[in-house]
């Protein structure tokens, strides 16, 4: 396997064939907000956070898909990219309804926990306030669409670690939104296997569990990885 | 089928056509059948019959005349006693009309005195037809008269003189560009799937023209669907290919029905399929059916949808060119360009660089629309200027109105304002001024469009088009829409003008595809040129072309499924 | 290439399925051809009801999310019963320049529906096509299956006038 080096904000490193500016990033302590990302889940590029300049390219590339290449020049933070970040976190806070003080995961949020990170204490865009809906019909999770950034980590941990694939996306655009088997209430799929795996993947309180521990519990994920290397190599690393 | 068998029934065919003393094309594309061609086409027919002319007389379907707002259009092709073909284009043409051609002209043997289009004319004069050649010529439900007029034959040549480095370079002489607005080399693309490695390849053809105001491949697909399906076997030889797709667009039925007479016909004599003419080289093309999605016209996106998934993008690289459907090394080229690539290898690729500019090559079709006189479907030379396009061409502007802007690239794309007029249309100036290309339609408006209305409208079209999976086009579209709507109720302020420039760059630098990036143009386009009709909607809560009234605009919900929320 | 358990048609009897089949069967049951089938099963049935959903997931063995978001993304596809008849006024670029934004509100006030809406009793459903590459005849409007050109306010009333009083 060929290793190539490359420049990270000016510092040298070096990288596996296979490995992602992300994955780069993270063995260097190099700060990168992501949101759709997930180690153990496929990588979709859909957040836009994770941007990142490339010297030579005009685009901007998200980190978490560009695969290391040998003499790439990346700079992971400059000025229009903290600007663009702190935007796109602007754009989901006013799209729908994202409540903190009402919320289950208060405190222990991926959304707020990136906002903090990028410096964003303000939104500037007119809130759109969709009318969105509330599924309680399972018997264990609960499902809040006004907290959903329609990340779809839920839709691929469900089809990619469990299987059933119950969860997709309906709808397009704006109007997209998450859904069970034929958008019929959650508590009513049968392809549902209450694994919880989506909860415990869901970066917001879109998805929860009905019984919370007193202060409010936190997501477990290491399943994600222990799986993958259970299935894929045949070793359970704990 | 053999190229000796080819040619008996190219001769068989032209034979036929000589022997004819009138051929007389009806126009059959969706314009004209719109505006009754096909009544018009059974009453010739009926005429030619009550007369007794069937043997001297042909009536045929054929591809779009151009002068679509002239329809129904009727060209006769008459040969004279000294063998020289005298050539009449009949305009708005209805069956009263009809029966007068048959009984003056094709009887009587005189062309009618008015209704006649003069081929003189600008609109026809400064046209070069490459794509469109076959219009007036073929009927593209009769294999045999595409065969006259050089169906395939450049496949034949292709497979029995050239290897498939061979047909790559010609391709790169010619510096043919992608047609469907990227304006990507095609030599290129085809050399890089040509040298990508997997298990099979793939070739398909995007027609799936979402543009509003464009209907260039519609046309090539009704009109003359062998040119298409030709230089995708072309190219399926080119890059080692055995499998083709045209990926067409659900709502032009007519093009989808005439794409599989033609690929049944093809197939029957083995011009598609297995063992082409008589060579090794085997390929088959099949359709797939768009279902209404704008944003499947971005490759990834149409290789999501061909795989039956939901039309979302995915982040490049890969490119489709290495890794496309079912991760095969897929080649995507769109309608027009498949359609050049015969007549690059019939007259070369030298021959084909001889036209147009230093880096633009070749012909472009324009779909010629809006506030113009002559609307219709065009074939010029790239680099011939805006201005003789709208005024020699289009007949300028009906009404006496002057010319406000030219809209090229659809909902990617820029508005032209007066000053530009004298552009050269070809990739690189139209990007200069803001624009760009895209798959040709141009759309032409005058004093009383307003060009915060039309910033307005673009924007509520990638909105609803949006397919919701990268955040800044999902909610990014939403807010611009918003703001501009905002403004064309004269409810906008300064500080949303500038919230409208910083979104705008936002979507162009971060969003996942070319329908996010490219969605801030008309906004960035019209602001640039036209930034004082947007200032008299804030600070005077005016709209200078009287078309913002102050209230909300109507609705205009997205068409198709009703999905509750 | 196997046939799944509703191969022999629908319980229901209704010979649609059968004819869903012979399209399923023309595919291959590949789940590639999920758009095909589900234009062929909106051909037959109309609309896509979960009922028609859930057979093709079936047949496809596919889940039935990935279904539901698929039938949900692309405009051709409608999930709710369309009227007897339906006008689709194009809004694309050259017929919006034309007027086609009058056009569809004197339609919409006339028979008092927005666009996407059916009449109460079912017999207009108004619809919007963002282009149907007719613009060199614009303003376009499709009649059903029939695309008609340079149509004006009056045109379009007249012609839709009739199917309201039909029964």
């Amino acid at each position: 396997m060929t290793v190539k080096t490359l420049t990270l904000d000016g510092t040298p490193v070096s990288a596996r064939e296979d490995e992602t500016i992300l994955d780069l990033c993270r063995e260097h302590g190099v700060a990168l907000p992501t949101l759709c990302h997930l180690e153990g889940l496929s990588e979709v590029g859909a957040c836009r956070l994770c941007l990142v300049e490339v010297k030579g390219s005009p685009r901007l590339h998200p980190a978490c898909t560009l695969r290391a290449e040998e003499g790439m020049e990346i700079t992971t933070s400059s000025e229009r990219l903290r600007r663009y970040r702190r935007q796109i976190l602007e754009l989901l806070f006013a799209e729908r309804n994202h409540v903190c003080a009402i919320c289950v995961v208060n405190g222990r949020c991926e959304l707020q926990e990136v906002a903090y990170a990028v410096g964003l204490d303000h939104v500037r865009y007119p809130y759109r306030h969709p009318a969105t809906q509330l599924d309680a019909s399972h018997t264990r999770f609960m499902l809040d669409q006004g907290r959903c950034i329609l990340c779809t980590r839920c839709v691929r941990v469900c089809d990619e670690i469990e299987g059933a694939h119950t969860w997709d996306v309906a709808g397009r655009g704006a109007d997209s939104r998450v859904i069970t088997d034929l958008a019929q209430p959650w508590g009513k799929s049968d392809s549902c296997t209450s694994c919880g795996k989506c909860v415990q993947v869901c970066p917001t309180g879109a998805l929860f569990e009905k019984i919370q521990p007193a202060g409010g519990g936190t997501k477990h994920r290491e399943f994600l990885t222990y799986i993958k290397n259970a299935r894929e190599k045949k070793q359970w690393i704990r | 089928m053999n190229g000796e068998e080819l040619q008996e029934i190219v001769e068989r065919e032209g034979a036929r056509q000589a022997a004819l003393r009138h051929r007389v094309g009806v126009c059959a594309a969706a314009g004209c059948l719109s505006l009754g061609s096909e009544q018009v086409k059974a009453a010739l027919v009926r005429g030619v019959e009550e007369a007794h002319l069937g043997a001297e007389v042909e009536v045929f379907g054929t591809g779009c005349l151009g002068l679509c707002e002239a329809g129904t259009l009727v060209q006769v092709e008459s040969r004279q006693p000294d063998g020289h073909v005298c050539r009449c284009l009949y305009e708005r043409v209805d069956a009263a009309r009809a029966a007068t051609v048959v009984r003056q002209h094709l009887v009587g043997g005189t062309p009618l005195a008015e209704g006649q289009l003069q081929l003189t004319d600008p609109f026809f004069a400064l046209q070069h037809k490459v794509v469109l050649q076959g219009s007036g010529v073929s009927d593209p439900e009769r294999l045999e008269s595409c065969l006259a007029a050089g169906a395939y034959q450049a496949l034949q040549k292709v497979l029995t003189e050239l290897r498939p480095a061979d047909v790559i370079a010609e391709l790169t002489a010619s510096g043919l560009r992608g047609r469907g607005g990227g304006g990507y080399p095609a030599g290129l693309k085809w050399s890089t799937v040509h040298k990508a490695s997997g298990p099979r390849k793939i070739v398909i053809c995007n027609a799936d023209e979402g543009d509003p105001g464009a209907f260039m491949d519609r046309s090539v697909l009704e009109g003359d669907p062998h040119r298409v399906l030709e230089g995708m076997a072309i190219a399926g030889y080119a890059v080692g290919a055995e499998q083709g797709y045209v990926y067409v667009r659900g709502e032009y039925p007519l093009a989808i029905s005439r794409l599989k007479t033609a690929l049944k016909q093809a197939e029957r004599l083995q011009l598609l399929g297995h063992r082409i003419f008589e060579t090794g080289f085997n390929f088959r093309i099949d359709l797939r059916i768009g279902a209404g999605a704008f944003v499947c016209g971005e490759e990834t996106a149409l290789i999501a949808s061909v795989e039956g998934r939901r039309g979302t993008p995915r982040p490049r690289p890969p490119y489709p060119a290495v890794s496309g459907l079912w991760g095969l090394p897929t080649l995507i080229n769109n309608v027009e360009t498949f359609a050049n690539v015969p007549e690059v290898i019939r007259g070369g690729g030298q021959a084909f660089a001889a036209v147009g500019t230093e880096r633009s090559k070749g012909t472009k079709v324009f779909a010629l629309a809006g506030k113009i006189s002559r609307t219709g479907l065009i074939e010029v030379p790239m680099g011939t200027p805006l201005r003789q396009i709208i005024f020699d061409i289009g007949g300028g502007i009906p009404g006496g109105k002057a010319f406000k802007a030219a809209q090229t690239g659809g909902p990617s794309g820029g508005c032209i304002p007066a000053q530009h007029l004298d552009l050269p249309v070809d990739y690189e100036s139209l990007v200069q001024v803001g624009s760009f290309m895209g798959s040709g339609g141009l759309i032409i408006m005058d004093e009383t469009s307003c060009m915060v209305d039309v910033a307005a409208y673009f924007m509520e079209f990638c909105r609803d088009e949006s397919c919701g999976k990268c955040v800044p086009c999902r909610a990014g579209t939403v807010q611009m829409h918003a703001l501009l709507q905002k403004l064309t109720r004269f409810e906008g302020s300064e500080a949303d003008l500038a919230q409208l420039e910083e979104l705008a760059e936002l979507l162009k630098a971060t969003s996942l595809c070319g329908l996010g990036q490219g969605a801030p143009n008309p906004v960035v386009s019209t602001l640039r040129y036209f930034r004082d009709e947007y200032l008299a909607h804030v600070r005077e809560r005016r709209c200078p072309a009287g078309v913002c009234k102050g209230a909300a605009p109507p609705v205009l919900a997205a068409a198709g499924a009703g999905v509750a929320p | 290439m196997s046939a799944p358990g509703g191969s022999t048609g629908h319980p229901s009897g209704d010979k649609r399925f059968k004819m869903l089949d012979a399209a399923l069967r023309r595919q291959q049951y590949q789940s590639d051809a999920l758009l095909e089938i589900l234009h062929a099963a909106q051909e037959l049935f109309g609309f896509l009801s979960d009922d028609v959903l859930t057979y093709v997931g079936r047949s496809l063995k596919l889940p039935l999310s990935r279904v539901y978001g698929v039938a949900t993304f692309y405009n051709l596809f409608t999930l709710k019963p369309k009227g007897a008849h339906t006008c689709t006024v194009c809004m694309g670029t050259a017929c919006y320049v034309k007027g086609a934004g009058d056009l569809l509100a004197g339609l919409e006030s006339a028979h008092g529906v927005k666009a996407g809406q059916t009449t109460a009793d079912d017999q207009l459903s108004v619809v919007v096509a963002r282009c149907v590459g007719a613009c060199g005849v614009a303003p376009a409007v499709v009649f059903d299956l029939e695309l008609a050109g340079q149509q004006t306010r009056a045109s379009v009333l007249e012609r839709v006038k009739g199917w309201r009083a039909s029964p």
